[in-house]
């Protein structure tokens, strides 16, 4: 692990890093929960994604920051740990991210179901392969398109849309299955 | 179409991943064939269920602090204000000053130097936590609030019906200046529309730009120079600019 150790001289590059990549912190931190076994193991791999990118900055050249980032954070993620285990996201994950806006209050009822409806989710797509998984978050909680996918997964756009397909396949499966168990 | 075809084109139509004729060919399969269509409901159905969970993880606030202790602080404290205009004007520079060009950029080196500091201000925004001055989905409400505080009466027009969010308004800076910034969110895409005064400016049509996989679609109407910035698709931005602009005309 690498701690610090930056040269002073990169201040005005640290802080045009800063600008770019700190507002993606909550969405990165997003997909390393979903890919890193733990709480603790995803804070690891966004801090060292950070630094990693920091360090290669240099070598970004302009272009979209996002699947610059996502892409380094999922190499930090597989290198962690060679393959996938699977991931736990418990019921009692901290809290939601919240919207830099306010979203319309629920009534106690939907506050209920919503957490509810959170929670299987959110285990659901845990359980989920990881080659699933990830393009699963990619699409559906951070809203990338195909074409940034691609570049975050370094696959082409085909094998993006053919793996999207099947993981909702699957994911629709648990999730019928997971509301009739719920339901009996 | 084969349902075979339709099978895998159907994600991509539920992503807004097709161009307007492959959306139709599906379409007109979809309303032909009744097993296609359950397939697209119950696509929409899981999508729906995904977007109404909260499925975000928040990043711990220690975490933050960590990260921003390990990267260096800068010497100077260089105006935090344009520091990508900086960034890009300075690349722009060098670049061009290597195949001799420099001469013939001034004027695009400023065009350029507000896209960074209109950029950068919308990335301040998300980052500070000062998005909203006046937070209100009623634009009765948002434009009122600007008056006394600006030279301008800027243009709020409730979007929602169109599928963009109102979320509120607030007071930012461009070039120096002060300008009104009218606050939209699509899904979980934040908007900023930079309204300045720009008197006897002519009215052009919005032309898109991007910088660092954000769009900026820029126009001038009314007297006004508008910027509408997001890291929505380009696609997407330039509907906000048309729906923008119908209901300004309404």
């Amino acid at each position: 692990m690498m701690a610090g150790g930056f040269d002073a001289s990169d201040g005005g590059k640290a802080e045009r890093f800063k600008t770019l990549a700190l507002p993606l912190l909550d969405e990165l931190y997003t997909l390393a929960r979903y890919l890193a076994r733990n709480a603790s193991d995803a804070e690891d791999a966004v801090q060292e994604c950070y630094l990693r990118a920091f360090r290669h900055f240099d070598t970004f050249r302009g272009g979209p920051i996002k699947p610059w980032l996502f892409a380094i954070l999922r190499n930090v993620c597989f290198a962690g740990r060679a393959g996938a285990a699977r991931l736990t996201l418990s019921p009692d994950e901290p809290e939601t991210a919240q919207p830099m806006w306010r979203e319309p209050a629920d009534t106690p009822e939907q506050a209920v179901l919503r957490r509810q409806n959170t929670d299987t989710m959110r285990r659901l797509i845990g359980e989920l392969p990881a080659e699933f998984r990830e393009v699963i978050v990619l699409r559906e909680i951070n809203d990338l398109s195909y074409r940034d996918i691609a570049t975050v997964i370094e696959a082409p756009i085909g094998t993006v849309m053919s793996r999207l397909a099947r993981a909702r396949e699957q994911l629709r499966a648990a999730w019928i299955a997971a509301d009739r168990g719920g339901a009996s | 179409m084969t349902c075979e075809e339709a099978a895998v084109l159907l994600h991509a139509l539920i992503d807004g991943e097709l161009d307007a004729g492959h959306a139709r060919e599906v379409e007109a399969h979809v309303a032909t064939c009744a097993g296609c269509a359950a397939r697209l409901r119950e696509l929409q159905e899981l999508s729906g269920a995904m977007a109404s969970s909260r499925l975000r993880i928040a990043a711990p606030g220690e975490l933050r602090t960590r990260i921003e202790g390990k990267l260096p602080v800068p010497r100077a404290t260089a105006s935090r204000r344009g520091v990508i205009g900086g960034f890009a004007a300075g690349a722009g520079v060098s670049a061009l000053a290597a195949s001799g060009l420099l001469l013939l950029v001034t004027q695009r080196n400023d065009r350029q130097r507000i896209l960074g500091e209109v950029v950068s201000a919308h990335l301040r925004s998300l980052q500070a936590k000062h998005l909203i001055d006046v937070e209100s989905s009623d634009q009765h409400t948002v434009k009122p609030w600007f008056n006394g505080r600006l030279d301008l009466a800027p243009p709020v027009v409730d979007l929602t019906a169109q599928g963009f969010t109102l979320l509120g308004g607030r007071l930012d800076t461009l070039d120096a200046k002060p300008v009104a910034v009218i606050v939209y969110r699509r899904r979980v895409h934040v908007i900023n529309l930079f309204c300045a005064p720009a008197p006897g400016a002519a009215n052009s049509v919005p032309t898109m730009e991007s910088l660092h996989g954000y769009n900026v679609l820029r126009w001038s109407e009314n007297g006004l120079n508008l910027w509408a910035v997001s890291d929505l698709n380009a696609e997407e931005l330039s509907e906000f600019g048309d729906k923008f602009e119908t209901a300004m005309k309404q």
